[in-house]
């Protein structure tokens, strides 16, 4: 086996928790959050939503089925099977036990392997539950992976950065489609994942992916429909968002949201946001549907909208059947909906993949 | 706020029945889970279930309890008294399935207009019924195996070309595989099909899926439609091993995200299309490449059970998630989002459990109990019980795993015993297989060696590699490290392995771990993986953590007190000591005691968290009951509840320090170590069947001639694979020790007069101070020599002396007084011509302490925890003079268990029991047998009696059997001494007679509706091997047999005095 060095996670709030490093043997700093999730860490790692987190996994058992092949793509040129973007987006990973060795057809490389190569650093043997535990009370905080057992240095929140600026493409994308007349949808990158673009093109629906901070209102591009996507950080970090959006509330476009972007449509509607204590991260949350069914979902948020401050022409659609807090807003009479879980999973259940369905049909 | 529940006031629940192999303890823990939901909602419930043993047949959980038979037509009986409102099938296994859907068949349920609760029978139907399961599948494009029967060499070309090579053949209706193979190509096939079709007239071709992995999903669905997979589990041996005989491991391991929700969602949509309500299990085939080279997802349905099941049972422990409880919830009209989750007490059901831990399960073999029986496993089950290990890596579960076993392993490594036969043993699935892996590794066979050779997925065989690796690293005692012992505890090693690997001893290494602070720590299973907290404390050891989720008791709780469970189901120990553990840690919290339960056996009540105040799902070892004992620093520890697992504990740990409650584990000691108890028999003056301790052959020649055969002869230290039995002669004495035992001074073997013509009599009591308060003396029907555990039993005795029992009490009261027991106990007796003898002593709660204590009325569980706490409870309890009689009858599973030989012997062989209330011993014998299955005949029987006293004793009931109407046949001799006695009967010839009639075509014809052989005890060689292929015949053709003369008798006399429908439907309530 390699040889085995000592790692350390120091927590703003006080506590160390010390195991082994795998991955890069290197210092990193982040917000420190866990998942509950028990399968996909390919996908996790490369979700836009993790970028400035330092990510602990609360089932023990990692890298089992090994990495498939993965081309660094920084440009989101490629929509890479496997993953949710061309970068690991981690800032760090902690698990419990990690497997060296992995078997599984499609795997290309070790979860060792991969953040080696992507200078990520990992650290494994660590009391996860009761990490969690102390996230759970104390709510989520800025941590660092160390090499040393002192912590050194400020602790910096990198929810006070513009996450979202680092995650989102720089210039306009399209991802074509050989269908001719087909419709097309006007992405609002502010860190999507790869599935989302996966769901449009999949459903013969074209996607132009463009910056964070691109008007609607201006755009050059014909298309039939508006996207806000998920992303990292506090949503009021994306002031030029919010502004473009309300104003595109004026163009009777549908518009679609998910997580990020679901926060995002509320505040430009007028309503507000706040932080919750530790998030929803899982692939196991109950969503009640207003009259409806619930629905299995898969979450990756820390934030979430205030539903008290919901304009009148808004209203709830989805509901925490665990906490009650809001996970889906409507507008009473125009095709502007938004959920703040993930109908395009990847990783968790597909049972709310529908939901692109429904928007498809208001194109 | 909640859905209008539909308004059924009285639902008749349908139990499983007696423990049988495949249908086992799991059946309880559903059942009394769906009687406690349905309580809480004020419905008044029937529950017919003959299982005498159960927690679920306890009078204070259903309102009434019918101890008869789960079949049609009692059921009817029952419904035509009771008239529920509603019924429900699906928390009795197969059982009450397939009573419930002969029932809807027959119209009865129309006719009594009782509404089936929970998943249609309709939808039923469909999940049962192979064709329209394949066709129903086919309509929503979900793809299940191909599979064609063909009845010639021509059709059979042609179908193997619409599967696809390569192919499996299986021939129908045949026994144990003839004519089954496997054919590559055209030629291959040609050849195969030609071979099985002079075996069966039918051969099906089916798609090689060998090496493809196994997965299961288990699944909840409401009225609402909300549909959930609360768990996905994945099996260690790829598929053609049944999952009731494979290793499984929670949730699955080596799936990806795509490969894991694609099968969900395979999973969610045949369950709604099946329109399941409650719960329901779907397994799955899954290619290891997934994906096709077309991009395709490459799996199969492989079936779907559309009730509660094993697997339900092992999903319920594995997350904390009680299916059972939100079955029966949704049945009734409960949406998922409107029931609590009874964990966290503050979220709901509609959720889909996240682990922070896994769970791992190895079934529990008893086959070398049974000569003969073939031990390589697949499709068919033959796994006894089974064993669940959580902790937080895969060697630490294996290992715990193994260890909970009890079969003599101190873990994967570092045993004793080990497999000589590598190659085969990797190949060939049997309970040696996890052991061949790792001695193959050993001896450097590389992993993707052992990959081709099992098709075992390379990540298991790596973790494997793992815990043996370890073991090379040299280490002795005086270089223990800190990191060196945490390695060797995260790997899953016990203080016993450690030892062995460094050259020391358990407890050295326990001081040495405590000195360097290598501790395991106790989390918790909250459902959510710590996002919430935990409100129950459902709780596991693993060394991979720093910190226990629950404090460590700073001092002594008076208040608290340690039950240990019972393990494994295994033949000999079963359902009935984890009611005795039940029980227990009802009356101790009815106390006011805080209880903390300690077992690891998922199939039972005791492993449910709503019952005690603290569950450790944990292995009963000292290791770790000494870890939960010093942490949770209780009164005291309960160990004669649990049968003999914690009951071998009570020594070691009482010198540990730990305070044992009830009798002294020194008199405990005195009653398990034959010379002390033998010296204390005879210092009392009681009298017991001569034996000898000896240690070579001569010796042993020599006492035997001296006390005269027959004897008894069993290993001094119990190996595993070493039987006792009965020799008649000096023979098989030498054959018996040539083959079994290695007699030496070390493993000396133990000689015993045996007595023929006895009677057995047991005694279970309580005492208190040496003061015996309660008993029950039962009697067994069979002549002494067939196993307690096999016998039938009748309470209260009918056949005794006055003066037989006033011995019997006078010798109890003595031992009881001598040995100053507190608490229960049980005592053996064989009575011959008026003289006592006893033949063993258990100062523990005994097998038949469920069957007495509903017997009496008296709940004997409950004395024994008073008489352990001290309180009073003198008084005048009449558990002799009873206006009911009893009688509890063995379950058998040969038909599980192929090979085997299917005869009643001092090795005992039942997996179960059943009891039935009667008015007088034939009812109550009649009602029971029928309850294990036990078809009456219609008209032909066979007789083949051994040993002319048989045959005499047999006359009067064979006359009966004549005035009923019955056709006789009867063997040579047998036939010979009925017409002497001017019986009418039709001479058919054995086997080895070679002469039409044979018995052998006729059997196989099924022309018998009974077959009644029994031994000859006189000349056992003679006819063994004829009345071994009767037996195993009558068995294989699904004939009932009666295989015991005591037996045979009273079954005649009860058909000659009971016909089916005088036999009275009367609930428990009303006979007590």
């Amino acid at each position: 086996m390699n040889s085995v060095k000592k790692s350390y996670l120091h927590l703003s709030g006080g506590k160390t928790f010390s195991g082994y490093s795998f991955g890069k043997y290197t210092d990193s700093e982040g917000e420190v959050v866990f998942t509950t999730g028990m399968t996909g860490y390919p996908e996790s790692l490369t979700d836009p939503s993790y970028r400035g987190q330092i990510l602990v996994f609360t089932y023990p058992l990692i890298g089992n089925y090994g990495i498939p092949f993965f081309g660094k793509d920084e440009n989101s040129f490629q929509i890479q099977d496997g993953f949710e973007s061309g970068r690991i987006q981690v800032s760090g990973v902690i698990i419990s036990d990690y497997s060296y060795r992995y078997s599984h057809f499609d795997a290309y490389q070790s979860l060792d392997e991969w953040l080696r190569d992507n200078d990520v650093p990992g650290i494994y043997g660590v009391d996860t539950r009761e990490l969690t535990k102390v996230l759970r009370t104390k709510g989520v905080m800025p941590g660092k992976i160390s090499t040393s057992a002192e912590p050194e240095g400020e602790f910096k929140d990198p929810n006070l950065r513009n996450l979202v600026s680092e995650v989102s493409v720089t210039q306009p994308l399209v991802y074509p489609l050989k269908k001719k007349n087909a419709k097309r949808v006007l992405l609002i990158d502010c860190g999507v994942k790869n599935n989302i673009i996966r769901n449009f093109l999949k459903r013969n629906i074209e996607v132009i992916r463009v910056p964070w901070d691109y008007d609607p209102c201006k755009s050059e591009f014909d298309f039939d429909g508006i996207f806000v996507s998920n992303g990292p950080g506090d949503p009021k970090m994306c002031k030029a968002t919010i502004t473009n959006l309300r104003n595109s509330f004026n163009m009777n476009k549908p518009i679609f949201g998910i997580c990020l972007g679901s926060q995002i449509m509320a505040l430009a509607a007028g309503a507000d946001t706040y932080k919750l204590k530790f998030g929803h991260r899982s692939q196991n949350q109950p969503c009640i549907e207003t009259e409806g069914r619930c629905y299995i979902t898969s979450q990756n948020h820390g934030y979430a909208v205030d539903k008290n401050t919901l304009p009148d022409e808004w209203e709830e659609w989805f509901i925490n059947n665990n906490d009650g807090s809001n996970e889906g807003i409507k507008h009473r009479y125009r095709p502007y909906f938004a959920v703040q879980f993930h109908p395009e999973s990847s990783p968790g259940p597909n049972d709310t993949s529908w939901l692109f369905d429904k928007f498809a049909g208001t194109l | 706020m909640y859905s209008a529940l539909k308004e059924f006031h009285k639902i008749l629940l349908l139990g499983s029945g007696a423990l049988k192999i495949g249908e086992a303890g799991e059946f309880d823990y559903s059942g009394s889970q769906a009687i406690k939901a349905l309580k809480e909602e004020n419905k008044f419930v029937v529950l017919i279930n003959p299982n005498i043993a159960t927690v679920q047949t306890d009078r204070e959980l259903a309102d009434k309890v019918y101890l008869l038979p789960v079949s049609p037509y009692f059921v009817e009986k029952v419904i035509e008294k009771e008239r529920p409102d509603a019924i429900m099938l699906s928390f009795g296994g197969q059982t009450a399935l397939n009573c419930g859907l002969e029932l809807a068949k027959s119209g009865v349920l129309k006719k009594y207009s009782v509404t089936v609760l929970g998943t249609p029978i309709d939808s039923i139907n469909k999940t049962e019924d192979r064709e329209l399961f394949v066709k129903e599948l086919n309509k929503i494009k979900v793809r299940t195996p191909k599979s064609i029967a063909v009845k010639s060499i021509d059709a059979g070309v042609k179908a193997a070309r619409e599967v696809g090579y390569p192919v499996i053949l299986r021939a129908g209706f045949t026994l144990g595989g003839l004519g089954s193979g496997f054919a590559g190509n055209e030629k291959e096939l040609k050849k195969a099909l030609k071979e099985a079709f002079s075996y069966s007239p039918q051969v099906l071709i089916e798609e090689d899926l060998r090496g493809w992995k196994e997965i299961e999903y288990e699944v909840v669905r409401d009225e609402a439609d909300n549909c959930i997979t609360v768990c996905n589990m994945e099996n260690f041996d790829p598929l053609g091993v049944h999952t009731g005989e494979s290793i499984v491991i929670s949730p699955s391991q080596t799936l990806s995200n795509m490969e894991y929700h694609t099968l969900r969602d395979i999973a969610i949509k045949t369950i709604r299309h099946f329109r399941i309500l409650g719960e329901c299990n779907i397994q799955f085939a899954l290619n290891p490449r997934s994906l096709t080279d077309d991009g395709e997802f490459d799996y199969r349905v492989i079936e779907v059970n559309a009730r509660l099941s094993r697997s339900s049972a092992l999903a319920s422990k594995v997350t904390g998630y009680p299916l059972a409880y939100i079955a029966a919830k949704l049945a009734l009209g409960y949406k998922l989002t409107e029931l609590q989750n009874s964990i966290t007490k503050r979220t709901y059901s509609c959720f889909e459990p996240a682990l922070d831990y896994v769970a791992l399960k190895i079934p529990r073999w008893d086959l070398q109990k049974f000569p003969g029986a073939d031990e390589q496993i697949g499709s068919k089950m033959k796994s006894v019980g089974e064993v669940m290990a959580i902790g937080r890596s895969f060697p630490e579960v294996l290992q715990k795993a193994i260890r909970m076993l009890q079969v003599g392993k101190f873990g994967l490594v570092l045993n004793k015993s080990r497999t000589e036969t590598i190659d085969e043993d990797i190949v060939t699935p049997s309970p040696r297989r996890l052991f061949a892996i790792s001695r193959a590794l050993r001896k450097g066979y590389e992993v993707d060696e052992i990959y081709r050779m099992s098709k075992i997925d390379r990540w298991f065989l790596y973790q494997i590699a793992l815990i043996d690796g370890f073991r090379k690293e040299k280490v002795d005692i005086n270089s223990l490290s800190y990191e060196f012992l945490k390695k060797a505890k995260q790997l899953g090693y016990s203080d016993k392995q450690i030892g062995i690997l460094v050259g020391t001893d358990e407890d050295e290494i326990r001081k040495k771990r405590k000195e360097l602070g290598v501790l395991p720590v106790f989390k918790q299973i909250d459902t959510l993986a710590a996002e919430y907290p935990a409100e129950t404390n459902y709780l596991y050891s693993t060394y991979h953590g720093e910190f226990s989720d629950i404090q460590e008791t700073p001092s002594r709780d008076e208040k608290k007190i340690m039950i240990l469970g019972s393990g494994p189901y295994k033949i000999g120990s079963s359902v009935e000591f984890d009611w005795c553990c039940v029980t227990t840690a009802k009356y101790l919290r009815k106390l006011g005691y805080k209880v903390i339960m300690v077992n690891y056996n998922p199939e039972t009540v005791s492993t449910d968290y709503d019952i005690c105040d603290k569950l450790y799902f944990e292995e009963l070892s000292l290791e770790r009951v000494l870890d939960i004992y010093e942490f949770e620093k209780p009164l005291g520890v309960i160990i004669s509840m649990g049968g003999q697992i914690p009951n071998n504990l009570a020594l070691k740990l009482h010198q540990s320090n730990v305070w044992i409650l009830g009798t002294s584990p020194h008199s405990i000691d005195k009653c398990e170590d034959r010379n002390k108890f033998s010296t204390i028999l005879d210092k009392l003056e009681i009298d017991q069947p001569e034996w000898q301790e000896l240690s070579d052959i001569k010796r042993a020649k020599k006492f035997a001639r001296q006390i005269g055969y027959p004897v008894l002869i069993r290993p001094s230290y119990v190996l595993s694979g070493t039987a006792m039995k009965v020799c008649h002669d000096e023979k098989s004495l030498e054959d018996y020790i040539k083959n079994n035992a290695h007699i030496s001074e070390e493993y000396p073997v133990v000689i015993s007069k045996f007595e023929e013509g006895a009677k057995e009599i047991e005694i279970d009591g309580v005492a208190q101070n040496g003061e015996l308060v309660i008993y029950a003396i039962s009697e067994h029907v069979e002549n002494a020599g067939v196993h307690s555990g096999d016998a039938t039993l009748v309470i209260p005795p009918q056949k005794l002396y006055f003066e037989t029992v006033h011995q019997i009490k006078k010798i109890t009261k003595a031992i009881v007084r001598e040995l100053k027991i507190t608490g229960p106990f049980n005592i053996q007796f064989l009575a011959k011509d008026n003289r006592v003898k006893v033949i063993e002593c258990n100062l523990r709660a005994s097998r038949s302490f469920p069957f007495v204590s509903k017997a009496t009325g008296y709940n004997f569980i409950e004395f024994a925890v008073k008489a352990i706490l001290g309180m009073d409870i003198k008084g005048d309890y009449k558990t002799l003079d009873l206006d009911h009689i009893v009688v509890k009858a063995p379950q058998f599973s040969f038909s599980r268990l192929s090979g085997a030989d299917p005869i009643l012997g001092v090795e005992m062989a039942s997996t179960g029991e059943v009891a039935c209330f009667g008015n007088d011993l034939e009812e109550a014998f009649l009602k029971s047998l029928l309850s294990t299955g036990f078809r009456l005949p219609r008209k032909n029987l066979l007789l083949t009696l051994g040993d002319i006293e048989d045959k005499i004793e047999f006359l009067e009931s064979a006359r009966k059997l004549q005035e009923m109407g019955y056709r006789i046949f009867a063997t040579t001799n047998t036939h010979k001494v009925l017409r002497d006695n001017g019986i009418r009967a039709k001479h058919v010839y054995k086997i080895n007679e070679k002469k039409s009639p044979n018995i052998l075509n006729m059997l196989e014809r099924k022309e018998f509706d009974l077959v009644i052989n029994t031994q000859s005890l006189k000349h056992p060689h003679k006819s063994e091997r004829d009345g071994f292929i009767i037996r195993r015949k009558a068995i294989d053709y699904n004939i009932p047999l009666i295989n015991n003369i005591k037996i045979a008798v009273l079954f005649v006399n009860s058909l000659y005095k009971y016909s089916k429908d005088q036999l009275e439907i009367r609930s428990v309530d009303e006979y007590l």
